[in-house]
């Protein structure tokens, strides 16, 4: 059963030694910004497989952020400075929170979570904001990470973070895209659809979505680790409302409809948001709301219903 | 014989309103019960609180002996206990094939999985055998929104025999599904049931279907039960005749007078 891979996950799995190439070379500043897309790319797959179950989180920001802190603090306070041990420790932080917090956030659906999950992800940006010893609005920096001890210089380094980035976004993609298929996940697409009758089947609602909860929320963390690692900064912007509302943005954008669709989508964001700084400077937030409109007008399912409807009309 | 279900003095209140009182219904396995009433008279409440959906304020419920007040939905279903609804209860924006592959990996795996793929070549074939078993394997692809209220209907209660229950409450299984199509869905649905283990209690409101198809029928009135018995005496009753079946059930009546 293990081994019946599908179409997305072969060709995620062919991607990996395809990207790591490409990254390694295109000028050091897009294989920067392939990197962030990445990591950011893991919060807006936290953000899709919560929408998948109908659920908007509007404050995914707050797991980017823990996973981020929990990574730049331990840099920061203790001195690690092992990437494998700040990916596990920002997880393990993560999953911890958010099986916490998923006791309550089960219990909510609609805009009732939207809210909550926004309202959650504010009280932590508040906490930041005054924490003088977290560096307030700017933030702290992290010490330069290593690998095993391995401790190498510039270029190398960019090289191996870059490599450290893309392993486990395509391992997570994967993992998340086997989850959706699962039994477990078709629940979750189930309980957009009908709760009752899911109850009368005789399965949990509540436990469902606190599942679901965790997995988005330890994606995302494993995301925020990744960007503290790449930027070697954290800062509490990280949880502010913008942030988190990007990635709600990129899910719009790129739709449900596949597992490498957000992964794609922010991408393409963050081409836009380059194209619309330089086109117009003053005005670029326009070009963006103006794209979002023409997606819920147009593309309700977002980029990804282009793909389907170009496949069906092959079919047909 | 020990009864499948019991309950003893059920009750419903909401507020000051009096949606159900002092039920007391015994089932035993294998059997087939009508339950009759007018709109409002707490036949609906009645298989809400019994099935876990809404909690009694008074009164106990005795399920294979066990009693299962304050059980949610979900456990009642495990212990074999699953309806269907009068407004069919589905996944709209899915097909009718993973409707019904969803309800069917949910009754096999108590605790879902997580990485193993739900669609395979033996859930597929169980449930393609599943929608054939009610004639609507045609529809197997179909969205749900997609299709009309009879077929809807039918899914429902594939849904909701998917499991094999011990006991299945059927909520006007054919409400919107034309007159002419009636007789025939009770046909297909007690024929499929009639080699499982299963005890049905279905509400109607055409009594012809009741006469047809339930030696048992229990009717309501004003959240009492009225009558209990044989169908053919409940259905005789004057006062079942006056105040349940009322004035419309006088058609053999008519055709003798006129």
């Amino acid at each position: 059963m293990i081994k019946q891979w599908d179409t997305t996950e072969k060709a995620l799995i062919v991607s990996l030694p395809l990207l790591i190439t490409v990254g390694l070379l295109v000028p050091d500043w897009i294989q920067f910004f392939l990197q962030v897309s990445m990591a950011s790319g893991l919060v807006a797959l936290g953000v899709m497989i919560q929408a998948r179950a109908g659920l908007v989180s509007f404050g995914q920001g707050l797991y980017f952020c823990i996973g981020g802190y929990a990574a730049g603090m331990a840099g920061h306070f203790w001195g690690i400075s092992d990437a494998f041990v700040l990916l596990l420790l920002g997880v393990i932080v993560t999953l911890v929170i958010a099986t916490l917090l998923g006791f309550l956030m089960s219990r909510y659906r609609e805009i009732f979570f939207a809210m909550l999950s926004l309202a959650l992800s504010m009280i932590l940006y508040g906490i930041l904001v005054k924490a003088e010893v977290l560096g307030s609005t700017d933030g702290f920096n992290l010490p330069r990470t290593t690998f095993f001890g391995w401790k190498p210089e510039d270029d190398a380094w960019n090289t191996a973070t870059f490599i450290f980035t893309c392993v486990p976004t395509i391992a997570i993609a994967v993992l998340l895209n086997r989850y959706l298929r699962s039994p477990m996940g078709y629940i979750g697409e189930a309980i957009r659809e009908n709760e009752i009758r899911l109850e009368y089947l005789g399965t949990s609602v509540k436990r469902a979505v606190h599942i679901k909860y965790v997995i988005a929320a330890t994606v995302s963390g494993a995301g925020g680790v990744l960007a503290a690692i790449a930027v070697g900064h954290v800062d509490p912007e990280m949880t502010y409302w913008t942030t988190s509302g990007q990635f709600v943005f990129i899910v719009l954008l790129s739709g449900t409809g596949n597992i490498v669709a957000p992964l794609i989508g922010t991408f393409l964001l963050e081409i836009l948001r380059i194209y619309a700084v330089e086109f117009s400077p003053n005005t670029w937030q326009m070009i963006l709301g103006i794209v979002m409109l023409l997606i819920i007008l147009f593309l309700p399912k977002g980029l990804w219903s282009l793909i389907n409807y170009y496949k069906e009309k092959r079919k047909s | 014989m020990s009864a499948l279900l019991e309950t003893r003095g059920l009750g419903k209140k909401f507020g000051e309103v009096v949606a159900a009182s002092n039920i007391n219904v015994q089932i035993q396995p294998k059997e087939v019960i009508g339950v009759i009433g007018a709109n409002g008279a707490g036949k609906t409440t009645f298989v809400n609180m019994v099935t876990g959906y809404m909690q009694p304020s008074e009164g106990e419920i005795f399920f294979r002996q066990e009693k299962v007040n304050g059980l949610p939905s979900r456990a009642l279903t495990r212990r074999g206990m699953c309806r269907s609804f009068q407004i069919p209860q589905l996944f709209l924006d899915l097909t009718t094939l993973e409707n019904i592959v969803i309800a069917l990996t949910i009754i096999k795996q108590n605790n879902p999985s997580l990485l193993t793929p739900t669609i395979t070549k033996p859930i597929v074939d169980e449930s393609m055998a599943l929608l054939s078993r009610f004639n609507i394997d045609q529809y197997a692809n179909h969205k749900i929104s997609a299709l009309a209220q009879g077929v809807r209907k039918l899914v429902d209660i594939v849904m909701a025999t998917a499991g094999n229950p011990k006991l299945l409450f059927l909520d006007e299984p054919t409400s919107g599904v034309s007159a002419d199509e009636k007789m025939l869905l009770m046909e297909v649905l007690m024929n499929a049931l009639r080699f499982t283990e299963t005890a049905v209690l279905f509400i109607e409101h055409d009594m012809e279907i009741v006469e047809n198809f339930a030696p048992r029928t229990i009717a309501f009135y004003e959240g009492t039960i009225l009558a209990d018995g044989e169908t053919s005496i409940v259905l005789e009753d004057a006062e079942v005749r006056k105040y349940v079946i009322g004035s419309e059930f006088h058609r053999q009546g008519e055709n003798t007078h006129a």
